[in-house]
């Protein structure tokens, strides 16, 4: 049964793109008395049959969903009767979405900025040393990892057992081998959420490595020689020569981290689901959505998610403009 | 200059050392998984995975048969058996006391206070002998430090594929993440060719709103996109979820597909323009063999993600057998099985696997494809 869908899916794809060239052919033919004027009309029209499933899918998925989103969230919890700010005043007047939005700045903060750092390292050891595709191979690795599975491994990192168990989260038993007492580490709060913190950096580090590597690469052999010749020591070298000029892709991977930070949800969700403290918006947006069964508050949640990605989205547009020009 | 040198080698040094610890760090947490998936359950919960590659030292008490269950032989009352029950280990020391439990050497006979003899071999088996009837119901205790080899099973494999329904997940994301694939693929190189190389009033505005489209939050489309699906008829259903991921997946495809298509050289298609090949026959025969490199990374991206993803899946899928997924199911487990980390750490490796596969086999797309789809 799935495999047909699958077929009839693909296959109606293939059919459209073939059919509806062919139909704008026969109707603008390439030959006879207005040859001429038939191809011009027919190239006017054929970009369009080209974009039209990918605009269209576009404009059903991301675009028409912003608008009706913004239009929820004045609306009440069964998205009937307007309510206007009412939403939104209770978002800043809420407990948990006062301390979804200090989580939220948290991981801003850490998340990027450890990647980012652990990516710069990384991928400034692993360029000079003979194992090195090995070592970022190893690094990179945990991209490939779901987040829920992400969770699982980490959540027998922390896995607590009371005293005088043998601990078989590795963090307790080096913690209880300095002498420290066993912690359920989920539990306590501030500590927890930086806990699911190294989750991300874990699995974004590779990330940042990667497009850092290649940066670092592309960075012309002169400036590092002369340096080399002035006698400035590998570190002067690393912190001044070449960090300065790869400063542009290290505000990419930053930006980029952060976006991904703002949508965390899978590690938040399945370790604590946003208990002791450590909720975060899209987290929250999704407990309004399924559990509060509230279009209204989950819609202003995924706005203000929204709002805090546009200053990000605006940067890009702009320089992806700047580039094209 | 020998100073040089000398800073050089321990510099060095501590390139590969800081390399070693962060592939160390890296790698640790998923190697502690997937030795856990090797481990029983009784295993799992009394020592650290760290501790299952090595033997590990254990203490073993034992009750022997009761006393009077002992049988006449060669003149002697005789009580034998294995201290393992069957299982395997190795006897270093024992005692018979609770105080000494290790103050007799394994095969050398011992005398005790009652006048019974006990001799307890390296492989758990032992013997208690007396000249004369034992009494009582209680047997006595023997105690011995033994080593166990490492131990490792499959058996949490069979279970969780068969028993805990991940067999028929793993079809159900294997249903999911195909279309949702190839669909994106196939649309997004059209438009990406259309962007590309015709011209055309309103592209460069296009080109922008699929950049911005780019970071659009998903959060933002779920529930209008639910409703709507509940609207038009699809509700919950796989066609509804290949056309979100569809959906969410193209700007990064057309922003891939288009950035690379513009490099391709002008001469090229030109050409083919004005032998007369129409702009279908350029994309099919040209572009689109030449694109292979940029198609192939966006797959893996797509493949990934799609296989990956919990969140399109729970909203736009259902809870029932047939359209549960993966990572569902993993999530399911962590609620309802906690603390079965025999179960918990097979099923995720088991969802894990394909993308490791996939990314191992792949690397070098997928790396191509980070390094020219985070936007400059």
């Amino acid at each position: 049964m799935a495999a047909v869908t699958i077929l009839v899916g693909v296959f109606g794809c293939i059919c459209y793109f073939f059919l509806s060239n062919m139909a704008l052919d026969r109707i603008f033919p390439a030959s006879g008395p207005n040859a001429g004027a038939n191809i011009n009309r027919a190239n006017q029209i054929r970009p369009w049959l080209f974009m039209l499933p990918a605009l269209l899918l576009l404009c059903v998925y991301l675009v028409y969903p912003v608008f009706v989103s913004v239009y929820l969230s004045f609306m009440d919890a069964q998205g009937q009767n307007f309510v206007g700010g009412a939403n939104y005043a209770w978002l800043i007047n809420d407990v948990k979405f006062r301390e979804s939005m200090v989580n939220n700045l948290l991981w801003l903060v850490f998340v990027p900025a450890a990647s980012t750092f652990f990516g710069l390292v990384a991928a400034a050891v692993t360029d000079r040393i003979r194992w090195g595709n090995f070592a970022k191979a190893m690094i990179f690795m945990p991209m490939a990892i779901s987040f829920v599975g992400a969770a699982v491994i980490w959540k027998l990192v922390y896995e607590y057992r009371p005293e005088g168990q043998e601990q078989i989260g590795i963090l307790n038993a080096i913690w209880t081998g300095f002498g420290g007492e066993p912690q359920t580490w989920l539990t306590s709060p501030v500590v927890n959420s930086f806990l699911l913190m190294v989750v991300l950096v874990w699995i974004q580090t590779g990330f940042a490595m990667v497009i850092l590597s290649a940066a670092l690469r592309g960075i012309p052999e002169e400036t590092i020689e002369a340096s080399i010749l002035d006698g400035a020591s590998p570190f002067q070298i690393f912190m001044k020569i070449k960090v300065p000029q790869i400063w542009g892709t290290i505000l990419v991977v930053w930006t980029t981290i952060t976006i991904t930070v703002l949508k965390v949800f899978d590690i938040v969700l399945t370790m604590t689901n946003g208990q002791w403290g450590t909720q975060v918006l899209a987290n929250l947006m999704f407990d309004w959505m399924f559990r509060g069964n509230d279009t209204g508050r989950a819609s202003t949640a995924a706005i203000i998610i929204m709002l805090m990605v546009t200053p990000i989205m605006i940067w890009n547009i702009r320089n992806a403009a700047r580039e094209a020009r | 200059m020998d100073n040089i040198v000398g800073a050089k080698s321990r510099l060095t040094w501590a390139v590969n050392l800081t390399a070693l610890a962060l592939v160390l760090l890296w790698t640790f947490p998923t190697f502690g998984l997937l030795v856990s998936s090797f481990r029983d359950r009784d295993q799992i919960s009394t020592s650290g995975w760290w501790k299952a590659m090595f033997p590990s030292e254990a203490s073993v008490q034992y009750r022997a048969p009761a006393p009077d269950s002992a049988g006449l032989q060669d003149g002697l009352y005789t009580l034998t058996g294995n201290i393992f029950d069957g299982g395997a280990g190795e006897v270093t020391a024992f005692g018979t006391s609770i105080r000494a439990p290790d103050e007799h050497v394994v095969g050398e006979p011992v005398v005790t206070d009652d006048n019974e003899t006990v001799t307890v071999l390296a492989n758990g088996d032992f013997t208690i002998t007396s000249p004369t009837a034992m009494e009582g119901s209680r047997g006595m205790r023997i105690f011995a430090t033994s080593v166990t080899p490492a131990r490792f099973t499959f058996e949490n494999y069979g279970r969780v594929l068969g028993g805990e329904g991940l067999g028929r997940a793993f079809l159900n994301t294997m249903t999911v993440s195909i279309p949702a694939t190839i669909i994106p693929i196939l649309v997004a190189a059209f438009a990406a060719y259309a962007l590309a190389w015709m011209e055309f009033p309103g592209r460069a505005l296009i080109v922008a709103v699929i950049v911005g489209l780019l970071v659009v939050p998903l959060q933002l489309a779920l529930i209008p996109l639910l409703k709507l699906h509940n609207e038009i008829g699809i509700g919950k259903s796989y066609i509804g979820i290949w056309f979100a991921h569809t959906g969410f997946g193209l700007p990064l495809a057309i922003y891939l597909l288009r950035n690379y298509m513009v490099g391709l050289p002008r001469e090229i298609i030109e050409s083919a323009r004005v032998d007369g090949a129409t702009d279908f026959q350029i994309f099919l025969k040209i572009i689109l063999p030449l694109s292979f490199p940029a198609l192939a990374s966006f797959a893996i991206f797509q493949f990934l993600w799609t296989w990956n993803d919990l969140l399109v899946a729970l909203v736009f899928l259902g809870n029932s057998a047939d359209q549960l997924v993966m990572t569902g199911q993993l999530k399911n487990l962590m609620g309802s099985r906690g603390g079965d980390w025999e179960i918990l750490a097979t099923s995720a490796f088991v969802t894990i696997a394909v993308p490791l596969v996939v990314f191992f086999a792949m690397q070098k797309y997928l790396v191509r494809g980070l390094l020219a789809g985070s936007v400059k």
